[in-house]
């Protein structure tokens, strides 16, 4: 069987192409984020990337998101170092509106392009490319600016928006524990878009801060099943949260 | 100048709004006030979409405080018997599926017609999303909690919303620091004032032509 546990983040990442699409796991806090992926993404120095994330990015240099305001590592440094073509994405913009992210002062230039997807369509439409399913109808969006070039359907009633499935070349995701078979449990608010951008991606890889022998994960408590999953790497002592 | 009622007391009249049972999900700025005052004797389980329902307030030490119990708004929560967590496509389907009986959010503008724009403005050239389209279309009811009028001195309750719309035909009650307005099919009805404001006063600050609840009162706090 092929070993999914990997010694080093750089090694993780190292395959990944100019011009991939990538997932980035994580609602934008602190400890739901792949920050050790994604510095090694950074240093690997892939670029034209494609980016499907809730937010952009820029949270982590202002602290929103986590215990005492601390800065934390987010997808803003890809795009400090100018490594993303296009986000797909429902926050693109910083939270403080006083102090804009990359992505947004690259936008206004016209250096890259963005696809805004409300967050619930944006991790349904995640949903369904892992799920196999090619699209579907939701009311979300509907007389606002979303339904822009979109099929239209009353259903029950109600007008809705086709919505087409999301899958990507690879998912950088962070969970709590991994045992060597990639299953997964998470703690608290961990799970955000972690686990369900580990079922859409050719190659999901996910930073855990411990991996256990297969047999010492309670199955009733797994939360993301190991078949999802391709790489594993833990996070080294000094680098835990 | 008259007095508007502050930030914790919009939130206070809102929280009145709130039945026993219901489930909430509060925004960020005024509505997430809210937390803080549910009436005595009910009890309300909040929902963030990050992935949390049933949970606490916020601790009342660092000491207290868990990395891993953080809200939407980005403040920690403390754990209360019966919390659960899931991940976003299960919490955006509790949102959807009409399973959140109440969401308070911001409003930049509010129209005749219960439209909501609350997402970006015009000048601004980008703008956040985030949970807001899905949760003011998907959430049995929607309350805006805002003040009456802008910075700036700009009117927020419009015929029709200038700005990008977040949901059309969305919201249901808007509470600010001077009025409670109803939406209802045939217009807005004023319901409540704040202490020592006129009708007269109040429509002045607001674009469509109010229609006067013949139970018009004070807002009782």
């Amino acid at each position: 069987m092929k070993k999914k546990v990997f010694v080093s983040f750089a090694e993780a990442v190292a395959d990944i192409p100019d011009g991939a699409t990538i997932m980035f796991g994580g609602f934008g806090h602190a400890v739901d984020k792949p920050q050790n992926l994604i510095l090694a993404l950074r240093d690997q120095g892939a670029k034209n990337l494609t980016m499907i994330l809730n937010g952009a990015g820029g949270a982590g240099r202002l602290g929103i998101g986590a215990l005492g305001g601390k800065p934390f590592t987010d997808e803003e440094i890809l795009q400090e170092n100018r490594q993303v073509k296009k986000a797909i994405c429902s926050v693109p913009s910083s939270l403080v509106m006083s102090k804009p992210n990359a992505f947004e002062k690259q936008y206004r230039a016209g250096e890259v392009e963005l696809e805004y997807v409300p967050q619930g369509t944006l991790v349904e439409r995640i949903r369904a490319g892992g799920a196999g399913l090619g699209a579907f109808f939701t009311p979300t969006g509907v007389g606002t600016l979303i339904e822009k070039g979109k099929e239209k359907r009353v259903i029950d009633g109600r007008e809705m928006l086709l919505e087409y499935g999301l899958r990507a070349d690879y998912a950088l995701i962070r969970a709590y524990c991994a045992d060597t078979m990639g299953n997964l449990i998470y703690r608290g608010i961990m799970r955000s878009f972690n686990a369900v951008m580990a079922t859409a991606a050719k190659v999901t890889i996910v930073e855990v801060d411990k991996i256990v022998r297969a047999g010492e994960l309670d199955p009733e408590a797994v939360v993301t099943p190991g078949i999802f999953i391709d790489r594993i790497v833990e996070i080294p002592g000094e680098r835990k949260q | 100048m008259k007095e508007r009622l502050d930030r914790e007391t919009i939130a206070l009249r809102v929280a009145k709004e709130f039945e026993d049972g219901w489930v909430v999900n509060l925004g960020a700025g005024i509505p997430g006030l809210a937390s803080n005052f549910v009436p005595e004797g009910k009890t309300v389980i909040f929902h963030a979409e990050n992935g949390v329902l049933g949970f606490g307030g916020v601790p009342s030490t660092p000491e207290e405080e868990n990395p891993y119990y953080l809200g939407a708004n980005g403040l920690p929560f403390s754990a209360l018997p019966g919390m659960c967590f899931f991940h976003h496509a299960d919490s955006f389907a509790m949102i959807r599926g009409k399973h959140i009986d109440v969401t308070v959010l911001g409003a930049l503008q509010v129209s005749e017609q219960g439209d909501l724009a609350n997402w970006t403005f015009p000048e601004r050239g980008i703008g956040n999303i985030g949970g807001a389209m899905d949760l003011a279309s998907g959430c049995g009811k929607v309350i805006i909690a805002m003040e009456h009028v802008s910075p700036k001195g700009q009117l927020k309750i419009l015929k029709k919303c200038s700005y990008p719309l977040t949901a059309s035909r969305c919201v249901s009650l808007i509470v600010t620091d001077i009025a409670v307005i109803e939406v209802m099919p045939d217009g807005l009805v004023l319901k409540e004032t704040a202490p020592g404001w006129t009708v007269e006063e109040i429509q002045a600050l607001t674009e469509p032509k109010l229609i006067v609840s013949p139970n018009l009162r004070e807002i009782e706090l």
